[in-house]
């Protein structure tokens, strides 16, 4: 069942970025192994897809928060209500799927798929990596890869995301785009791109089109998840990484430097301009997609690492000099 | 359609003579309305193009590498003082004053030079003349007299004149500045919820507004769909709130969406000062000032936008920003909504009216016809469905006449004005 509804996740989430007429199929979702030794109740089938509706739905406005919030190119600001509010959402979601346990299985995904990916180049626009670092080490004990996400040659999706971010935005830092070498991370969204999956997929199933309309409507309570339930209660995720509003940076083309301005910021260190510097300086992991990024939502309170900590006081320097230039 | 026409902010003055509107290219047109004429006593005072002129250039923040837009967030009158009018107009970062006078006379016949400007001769100056006043075509001239700059770091969401007519407060995402209207190079800072680590914000503030008569009490409200009245007497920098307004959340509509939809996109304070009215993304709300735990009047704006959030969070119209106002006698309240309605609200009778702002409808003197969105299964006729509601006309800027009932609507890029039906 956890595949079916990794599989159905992607596969709406796919629908939703190519044109209708994109076949999936779900006849195989009954043959594949169950991790967990869990059985589907049969009678309860129509109960679990009601609340796969609901996680579909849920899905859907994570992926579409997320992309919301990146930004390619930006001329002019953006407006913060709006990427206050989209972000609380996606803290929202973000919260409610820990709690269910659909987080867990998510991230193990992503991880799982990283491993097995080859990193390559992108093909949606890459904007930028994150500027931050993680913690490797998850505790809590690793499900079983997914039978469909290991295979080869499926193109690696690099989706980076940006945040707005007001302190940044006072600092003024630009920051170079990313290389491509960069490790890269997958949206559960895109796994429906892959080659691997269209091949696979023939048939399509007339469930996913009411499931698709039913997105437009209001979401329904989420009731006892007991599908996520039965699946291994994995201990929440504590990485810490640092959350949306501090971690990224406006990206731009930095105009050509005026003297003046190289002058002024003389002192600060350069390398906070050299975005390879930054990764470098940081533990080296493969670098996550918005839904790790996602993990630094929930948590308010543990601190970041030092590194990161590094980061932000400079941050806070460099605005504070800001203000003064701007005299505010 | 050219996209610096749209129109961005509307504001009638004090005596409802002028109406300026402000665009996305940073102009600002005023109009004025003509004297009544005794030839033509049936026919209203119409309003024409008074006064056009440029406030705000684009401008580009080289330390950000962005643009600053020149768009007109904001025009709030100032009070009139003599013969000239004053107007204060912002865009993201820089308010700006501007005093429009007219001149329609000159004088003639000076003693020193001569018509066309050159300085006589003192020896041919044999007598003394009295210069007249001549009538000439009316000119009107729009000058900036202060530039208030480099007060805010965010964008700015609303400006407000207080009661004493000697301050003014500008309020963006996370503060609220007042200023003095002489001071230019200074404000205090009234406001700060920026939190001390970024990464921790959740809240901005989306408008605020002086009260009209109570010059120490302001309000400002929030993304979260709360409002704060604040007293300046109280301390130096208002963090703390004298009242806090929230109306408790239904556990049973609650959704993804909750929080966005109850985002407040305008306050305004009634005309009297004992009311205050809020809209949020679904409705309007008017708050009694001594009750702070719930409104006292709630109006649908477009319910039956409740079931077709998703799809417009998608495309973005979960946050525009409405505005609403109130009419000179506090009685009616009015907003805009999509496919260019806008509905206005009777708070006695309990009325209310769809009508629709467009050229198709509007001829002149043409009496407006009410319109219905159906929410049902069966449409009747006339009515429109829901799914062939067009979501890019959207009127968000709305004004009431402080005395009269005129109204200014603005669709998009077109203004349009509505009187009363004179018998």
């Amino acid at each position: 069942m956890r595949y079916s509804y990794q599989r159905r996740t992607c596969a709406i989430a796919r629908a939703k970025m190519f044109p209708k007429g994109t076949k999936r199929k779900f006849s195989d979702s009954r043959e594949e192994p169950v991790a967990g030794g869990e059985d589907v109740n049969q009678s309860s089938l129509a109960a679990v897809r009601m609340l796969s509706s609901y996680s579909l739905q849920r899905q859907s406005l994570l992926d579409m928060s997320l992309i919301k919030l990146q930004l390619c190119h930006m001329l002019v600001e953006p407006n913060l209500c709006r990427s206050v509010l989209i972000a609380n959402t996606v803290r929202q979601i973000q919260e409610e799927m820990t709690q269910d346990g659909t987080w867990q299985i998510m991230t193990q995904a992503l991880s799982a798929a990283n491993a097995a990916a080859q990193c390559s180049a992108d093909r949606l626009v890459a904007t930028e990596v994150l500027c931050r670092q993680t913690e490797a080490a998850q505790g809590e004990q690793v499900p079983k890869p997914f039978p469909v996400v290991g295979s080869e040659g499926c193109p690696a999706e690099e989706v980076l995301e940006e945040e707005e971010e007001a302190a940044a935005a006072e600092v003024g830092m630009t920051m170079s785009t990313v290389s491509p070498q960069a490790p890269t991370s997958y949206l559960p969204g895109t796994f429906g791109m892959d080659p691997c999956w269209e091949e696979e997929e023939t048939g399509e199933d007339d469930d996913d089109d009411d499931e698709e309309e039913e997105e437009d409507s209001e979401e329904c309570g989420s009731g006892s998840e007991g599908e996520e339930r039965e699946r291994d209660s994995l201990v929440e995720d504590t990485r810490t990484a640092e959350q949306v509003f501090g971690t990224f940076e406006i990206k731009n083309p930095a105009p050509s430097p005026d003297p003046a301005l190289e002058e002024l910021f003389s002192d600060v260190d350069a390398s906070y301009y050299d975005l390879d510097t930054v990764l470098t300086g940081m533990q080296s992991v493969p670098k996550m997609g918005p839904y790790d990024l996602l993990e630094s939502l929930s948590s308010h309170g543990p601190s970041p690492l030092s590194s990161s900590t590094s980061c932000r006081s400079d941050l806070n320097e460099l605005d504070h000099i800001m203000e003064i230039i701007v005299g505010s | 359609m050219c996209k610096a026409d749209i129109i961005s902010t509307v504001e009638f003055n004090y005596s409802g003579e002028l109406l300026a509107t402000g665009d996305k290219g940073g102009r600002v047109v005023i109009f004025q309305r003509e004297q009544e004429s005794k030839n033509r006593p049936h026919s209203r005072g119409e309003y024409n193009v008074y006064s056009t002129f440029q406030s705000h250039e684009p401008e580009f923040d080289y330390l950000k590498s962005l643009e600053i837009e020149e768009k007109i967030n904001k025009i709030r009158w100032l009070p009139q003082q003599n013969a000239a009018h004053s107007l204060l107009s912002t865009n993201d970062k820089t308010i700006k004053l501007w005093k429009i006078s007219q001149r329609d006379k000159r004088a003639e016949g000076y003693n020193l030079k001569d018509e066309d400007g050159r300085l006589r001769d003192p020896f041919r100056i044999t007598s003394l003349r009295v210069p007249v006043l001549l009538p000439m075509d009316r000119m009107v001239e729009a000058s900036p007299r202060r530039i208030f700059a480099n007060a805010h770091t965010y964008h700015i969401n609303s400006i407000s004149v207080n009661s004493d007519h000697e301050t003014y407060l500008s309020a963006d995402d996370l503060r609220v500045n007042l200023w003095h209207l002489e001071i230019t190079d200074r404000s205090f800072n009234i406001v700060d919820i920026k939190p001390a680590n970024m990464e921790e914000l959740t809240e901005v503030i989306t408008a605020a507004e002086c009260h009209p008569h109570q010059c120490n009490v302001f309000v400002y409200s929030s993304s979260k769909g709360t409002i704060r009245l604040c007293d300046m007497r109280a301390a130096a920098l208002c963090d703390r709130q004298s009242k806090f307004f929230e109306e408790p959340e239904d556990p049973s509509s609650r959704s993804f969406f909750s929080e966005i939809i109850s985002s407040i996109s305008d306050v305004k304070f009634s005309h009297s000062g004992r009311y205050m009215m809020t809209r949020d993304y679904l409705s309007v709300k008017v708050w009694d000032l001594n009750m702070e735990n719930r409104p006292v009047e709630t109006y649908q704006v477009h319910e039956y936008l409740r079931s077709k959030l998703c799809s417009l969070y998608e495309n973005d119209c979960i946050f525009d920003k409405f505005e609403c106002c109130w009419n000179g006698a506090d009685s009616a309240i009015m907003t805009g909504s999509y496919n260019n309605f806008f509905r206005m609200f009777d708070r006695n009778t309990r009325r209310d009216v769809t009508l629709e702002a467009s050229r198709e409808n509007s001829k002149p003197r043409a009496i407006l016809k009410a319109r219905k969105v159906s929410t049902g299964g069966k449409r009747k006729k006339d009515e429109i469905s829901v799914d062939s509601l067009d979501f890019n006309k959207k009127i968000l800027h709305t004004a009431w006449h402080p005395k009269e009932n005129v109204i200014a609507v603005a669709a998009t890029n077109n203004l349009y004005i509505f009187q009363d039906k004179i018998n």
